[in-house]
């Protein structure tokens, strides 16, 4: 489902020379895998995750998407992969303000296989949300944002599930609940799953947890 | 749907500001259009009214102001014609028509007109339309002080058949120089949608006579409204009155001094129209310009649209449309300001000019104008647009771990 290999991305400093982020060798992950990844804040998880997902362009090495090169890939190609094989839950969500939950989550479909507003309902349902569709984000607790995020990630049907320190702005109890839900849908959905966190209550509920540190040389172990 | 949403989303969350630029583009469109439309209809309604004679002969003067006195009923006449010559044209082989006027008294400000009754009976107005009086009136007895009042006066002065009246003395209205002479109105002109409709018509004789005018002017005229037999005995009646006579003037023929007219302020339209153009521009600076102040707050909306898998090219389209939608606001809005300014425009022109501008005329520019503020307003969106097409992503989805 994902493949990896000699992976590079540099940013330029403010003082203008050159600073390798991520440098990752190897990684991959099967179809239905779920994988943690450990890592402290600034060791580059998100610039690895945005590399995944094609927002950003690597440097050097290959990404493999579901059998795409990224690399091969041109911008909007890039960008229909994303929309249609990958879903992202971010650390604060990034739900559109100014849209309600159930647009946050048709608009999501639509810049991939199409836009679904039966599917979307019934997605909204599965997380507890079929009574907020008019919503609008900032109407909603933190806990009920998170799972309008993950229905809005799950919606496409994605291959492989990237959740950014998705638990991060949540409460013990809410933490355990949107983890569960996440889990469970990936599973249901066949999805592959790579988590990035910190939190270590989180990683605990992983069988395979890898060290960001060890996957990536250029942050010392 | 995905565009519809977005800019339907957007155009919502930055209410305000949509709602100024529409408006300022509205009033750009709306003045242009009334701009163009009241030119090429009252040149029309102008044109088409002189029509129906070919010249018109009056005292030594300006030819303008002879037309526009005789035929339109502004301005004061420029002096009088004596009967001999009045007969002279009246007989001229060339001359199919002469229809002689006397001004020289208002009602109320309302011009009040002698002529003969061939001027009703024997004249079309435009082509194909005689004068007509509303049912239950008749035109008046030349031997007797009638009066058949033009549809405008008599809607505004509540004037009605059997009704008499006291004319004024001058063409402005002095409420200390009535005469005493008494007329009965007898018919209410049907509308003609020309200054005949701001005018009391009475017979030429009650002018000529009237208590109080000069004795010796008594059977002199303002002014003859000609219909040639052939237009081209215009030439010769031209060399005779303007080039050999030095009494008389002949203004013919009538389109060209009424083209010319136009031609002389024809920079005030220019001006007009160069104003309303600078709205436009204006109007299109403020599409781009609040569109453009809003680009900071849209850029982490745009950067979430771009990681759900947007294209480049749709945030481009959005943004684009969401101008465009803001020229459409602003064009419909603008017929909407039009028909109300024209209306009100079209009303001062009639009361003084008696010329009927309609509102419901159509015209090209009624569509191209509208559609030229959508394209004005995409045109305002596009740098804007090129900004969101350029934005990063990655930079915009904070924060990173």
């Amino acid at each position: 489902m994902l493949a990896i290999a000699d992976l590079k991305k540099s940013f330029v400093t403010p003082e203008g020379g050159p600073a390798l982020i991520v440098d990752v060798p190897a990684f991959s992950l099967t179809a239905g895998e779920q994988v943690a990844v450990r890592g402290e804040s600034g060791s580059g998880k998100t610039t690895f995750l945005h590399l995944i997902a094609g927002i950003l362009a690597a440097d050097a090495g290959r990404i493999a998407v579901d059998g795409r090169d990224m690399a091969e890939l041109g911008e909007a190609e890039r960008d229909r992969l994303r929309a249609e094989k990958i879903g992202y839950i971010f650390q604060t969500f990034n739900l559109l303000q100014g849209y309600t939950v159930l647009e946050n989550v048709v608009l999501g479909m639509s810049f991939g296989p199409g836009a679904d507003r039966a599917q979307a309902k019934i997605l909204l349902e599965r997380v507890g949300l079929g009574h907020r569709l008019s919503h609008y984000p900032r109407q909603l607790s933190t806990g009920q944002q998170q799972r309008v995020a993950v229905a809005r990630a799950l919606a496409n049907r994605p291959r492989l599930v990237l959740a950014d320190e998705p638990t991060g702005n949540l409460d013990r109890k809410h933490a355990r609940a949107a983890l569960a839900l996440i889990r469970e849908t990936c599973r249901e959905a066949g999805a592959a799953l790579l988590l990035v966190s910190h939190d270590e209550e989180v990683l605990a509920q992983f069988e395979g947890v890898r060290d960001f540190a060890s996957l990536n040389r250029s942050v010392s172990p | 749907m995905t565009i519809p949403l977005i800019v339907y989303r957007s155009l919502r969350q930055h209410a305000l500001s949509t709602l100024v630029t529409a408006a300022s583009l509205a009033l750009a469109c709306g003045l242009l259009l009334t701009v163009w439309m009241v030119k090429v209809q009252t040149q029309r309604a102008f044109l088409d009214t002189s029509t129906a004679f070919d010249a018109v002969l009056g005292a030594r003067g300006s030819k303008l102001q002879l037309v526009l006195n005789a035929i339109f009923h502004l301005e004061a006449s420029p002096g009088n014609v004596s009967a001999a010559d009045y007969e002279a044209i009246k007989h001229h082989p060339a001359v199919k028509a002469a229809i002689p006027i006397a001004v020289g008294d208002n009602y109320f400000g309302w011009r009040i007109v002698g002529t003969i009754p061939g001027m009703f009976t024997d004249i079309e107005y435009t082509r194909g339309k005689h004068y007509a009086v509303e049912a239950g009136g008749r035109f008046f007895d030349p031997a007797k002080r009638e009066a058949v009042v033009g549809a405008l006066v008599a809607r505004r002065l509540g004037l009605s058949v059997g009704d008499t009246f006291k004319p004024y003395h001058g063409l402005s209205f002095n409420p200390n120089a009535q005469h005493p002479d008494v007329y009965t109105i007898t018919g209410i002109l049907e509308p003609t949608n020309t200054p005949a409709d701001r005018v009391i018509w009475i017979p030429l004789a009650g002018v000529q006579t009237m208590t109080g005018h000069d004795p010796q002017a008594a059977t002199e005229v303002s002014a003859v409204l000609i219909q040639l037999r052939a237009p081209s005995a215009g030439m010769m009646l031209d060399i005779l009155y303007n080039r050999q006579g030095n009494r008389l003037t002949l203004a013919y023929p009538v389109g060209a001094i009424i083209a010319d007219l136009f031609g002389k302020i024809s920079w005030l339209d220019r001006v007009l129209a160069l104003i309303a153009y600078l709205v436009a521009v204006v109007a299109a600076g403020s599409v781009l310009a609040s569109i453009y102040a809003s680009m900071a707050a849209r850029r982490r909306d745009i950067a979430i649209l771009r990681s759900l898998g947007a294209r480049r090219r749709t945030v481009f389209g959005a943004i684009l449309t969401e101008a465009a939608v803001i020229g459409l606001l602003g064009a419909v809005t603008g017929v909407l300001v039009y028909a109300g300014l024209f209306t009100v425009v079209a009303g001062v022109i009639r009361v003084q000019t008696g010329v009927v501008l309609d509102v419901l005329q159509w015209h090209p520019v009624l569509v191209i104008c509208p559609l030229a503020m959508i394209a004005l307003g995409a045109a305002g969106g596009i740098v804007p647009a090129w900004k969101a097409y350029r934005i990063s992503v990655a930079e915009n989805l904070a924060p990173s771990s």
